[in-house]
């Protein structure tokens, strides 16, 4: 059921890859990148809470304006990576982290950089909706009054209007944008969220498991959200949904036991898998 | 189905003959009454309090007056007394008169002049009237024929409310400590609320989990539990004799009664904290906000009506509190309402341990009718809180 969808995934991801390069050949001048549209490259990262290590040396390329879909059975460390790219990690006081993770070849792990800004261009969408308890306008008018993005009053609604629109909320909520985003419904707080993060202007956008807490009907709608939002921003998502991987993304790593058994494009992946324990996994064996 | 259709027990009711669950319900009916009569023993006991106490009080509301005529000339410049007619000078009340001299001396235009006033009959008349005080015969059949004749009437008694302590149980009220109790809260709040929101705030969102910062919690939670008469040594032994802050002012006794509040000020503040959900805080990390503006714009005015009820619920405490406040010397005889936090000032709770110790009956109202006006200011107060909790209580 999933390979038609899988199939046409693909199909879009060649004509954007074409596109792309034509846009963009500055990016050929980056000539230690093996890859013109890699994003965000880890390089041996290793991470321990304690003394519990949870990522081996684990490498992977995120191709810009795509979408990387992480699987894997609970536990594996797939929300631990995801969290090294937006170094939510470090509020874990026990957490120590070793290797490499570049944002177009800048290290976000480099004692200089500033995580305020690292997470204005690094969004984060989480497992459960997690509006803040203030009205729908004031969860997206928060992070850019609060980086200084938007000067007057006038260009913070457009902001607000046009992050609505691209998280495809504007039109259920544009006559209460003053009423407690945490009144909507929980597939509306979901995208309220994505509003929330896009509102920055962020060029990747980390989702932790975004509908795993939703109604189908609610997925779907998300999903097709992803699908859009991939014209713009680099995409990670952790899911537990094999499926929806399979829909939703370009590429997909699965991750077990801390590692990264096998990177591939989503097709490849779920129809031709070169590893074992990702046959078994997608099969349903363990999980 | 072939056993059972044998030997004929209905499964469902038959453990009604059997001994065990028997003994079973019996145990379960002797406990649910045991807790019955214990909640039943409160009650009584809330009952008899309350009815003991508004049954000696509520006669402190009213007084009996006496119409009298004063005169002002130059006899009563010099003696209050005197400007009475000598009939009733040992029915109306001497602190009537007493402040007569003043009054003329202020305003010279008096002298020469009548009033005709009620003014409050003496304390032993009073309780004459209320408990049947024994007078002597003289003036018992004088102070009835006042009032069968409507010279002496039984009215609302507005200066216990505006009236400080006096040595005259008649005209004693409760002003001068109400308005130091207002002093007293309002320092204890200034002093007791940003430092214990802060240090709440600090140990619940910056601080680092270590040895150092568990001791710290450990000891804020030993210190809610310590004797409030302690934080009163500890007030003289601090405020007073090292930082030299006058005895008996409400600054010592706000200082001294916000040492005890804070640690339940940090406390509430901390369970507030914590019920934030975490969801919140990441969401905010996420943006992009450093852990200040985690705290100030989402944990915060998330929490903030939690704190404000633990806050309120600390200084309803501080306000019943006596014991740290009369070893700083707040107890003193305070017949003039402080106009500054430096004055010696008394506070509700003291006020009516003073009363209370008072040798003439006319007192036991007055305690009474302190303890009922105390009550009243601490259930609104808690009632406040509650409501205050209802109102903002968050569902997440």
């Amino acid at each position: 059921m999933y390979s038609d969808a899988a199939t046409q995934t693909t199909a879009t991801t060649e004509s954007e890859t074409t596109m792309q390069a034509d846009n963009e050949p500055e990016m050929s001048r980056q000539n230690h990148a093996p890859e013109p549209d890699v994003k965000v490259r880890a390089e041996n990262v290793r991470l321990w809470y304690g003394q519990t290590q949870a990522l081996h040396n684990v490498n992977l390329d995120i191709h810009a304006r795509k979408v990387t879909a992480l699987i894997g059975p609970s536990g594996c460390g797939k929300s631990s990576f995801l969290r090294c790219i937006n170094r939510m990690n470090d509020l874990i006081p026990s957490v120590h982290i070793e290797g490499r993770i570049t944002l177009e070849d800048e290290d976000i792990y480099d004692p200089s950089v500033d995580v305020v800004q690292l997470r204005s261009h690094v969004g984060m969408v989480f497992q459960k909706p997690n509006p803040f308890p203030k009205s729908i306008y004031e969860n997206i008018a928060y992070a850019p009054r609060l980086h200084g993005t938007v000067n007057s009053r006038r260009d913070l609604d457009e902001l607000v209007e046009n992050s609505l629109k691209r998280a495809g909320l504007w039109r259920e909520v544009a006559d209460r944008l003053h009423t407690p985003g945490t009144e909507l419904s929980g597939g509306q707080q979901q995208r309220l969220c994505i509003a929330r993060a896009i509102a920055v202007n962020p060029e990747v956008i980390l989702m932790d498991e975004p509908a795993s807490a939703l109604d189908p009907l609610a997925t779907a709608t998300i999903e097709e959200l992803i699908d859009e939002l991939k014209d713009r921003y680099t995409i990670v998502i952790v899911t537990h949904n094999l499926q929806q991987a399979a829909r939703v993304a370009n590429y997909t790593a699965f991750f077990h036991m801390g590692e990264i058994i096998e990177f591939n494009d989503t097709d490849t992946l779920f129809t031709n898998p070169r590893e074992q324990k990702t046959e078994d996994y997608i099969t349903g064996r363990y999980g | 189905m072939t056993d059972q259709s044998e030997n004929n027990t209905p499964r469902l009711t038959g453990s009604v003959n059997d001994p065990r669950m028997r003994r079973r319900y019996r145990a379960e009916r002797r406990f649910h009454a045991y807790c019955i009569s214990a909640v039943l023993v409160a009650l009584a006991i809330i009952v008899t309090f309350f009815s003991d106490i508004i049954g000696q009080g509520y006669t402190a509301f009213w007084h009996h007056e006496v119409q009298v005529t004063l005169d002002y000339n130059e006899r009563s410049e010099r003696i209050g007394q005197f400007a009475l007619d000598s009939d009733l000078r040992d029915v109306a009340s001497r602190g009537a008169t007493r402040s007569i001299p003043r009054a003329i001396d202020r305003n010279p235009d008096l002298l020469g002049t009548t009033e005709t006033t009620w003014v409050p009959v003496k304390g032993d008349i009073d309780q004459h009237f209320k408990n049947d005080k024994a007078l002597s015969d003289s003036l018992e059949e004088k102070v009835n024929r006042l009032l069968a004749d409507g010279q002496i009437r039984n009215a609302f008694n507005s200066r216990f409310f505006t009236a400080g302590d006096s040595k005259l149980p008649e005209l004693a009220g409760i002003f001068s400590a109400a308005v130091g109790t207002l002093y007293v809260l309002g320092i204890t709040l200034l002093f007791a609320f940003p430092i214990g929101v802060m240090s709440a705030v600090y140990l619940e969102e910056f601080a680092p989990d270590n040895k150092l910062t568990q001791t710290i919690e450990v000891n804020i939670n030993n210190l809610a539990a310590v004797p409030s008469i302690i934080f009163g040594l500890l007030g003289l032994a601090l405020f007073i004799n090292f930082f030299g802050v006058p005895r008996s002012s409400a600054l010592a006794g706000g200082l001294t009664l916000g040492l005890m509040t804070l640690p339940i000020i940090i406390i509430s503040t901390r369970a507030a904290l914590r019920a934030v959900p975490d969801p919140i805080r990441l969401g905010a990390f996420a943006m992009g906000c450093s852990r200040w503006q985690v705290v100030r714009d989402h944990v915060l005015p998330a929490s903030l009506p939690g704190i404000l009820t633990g806050t309120i619920i600390g200084l309803a405490q501080a306000m019943g509190e006596t014991a740290p406040l009369i070893i700083i010397g707040m107890i003193a005889y305070i017949p003039e309402a402080p106009t500054g936090i430096f004055q010696s000032a008394t506070v509700l709770p003291a006020q009516i341990f003073t009363w209370a110790s008072e040798p003439e009956s006319a007192y036991v109202e007055k305690t009474a009718a302190g303890i009922m006006v105390l009550l009243a200011v601490l259930l609104t107060l808690n009632a406040a809180a509650v409501l205050l909790r209802r109102k903002f209580e968050r569902r997440w």
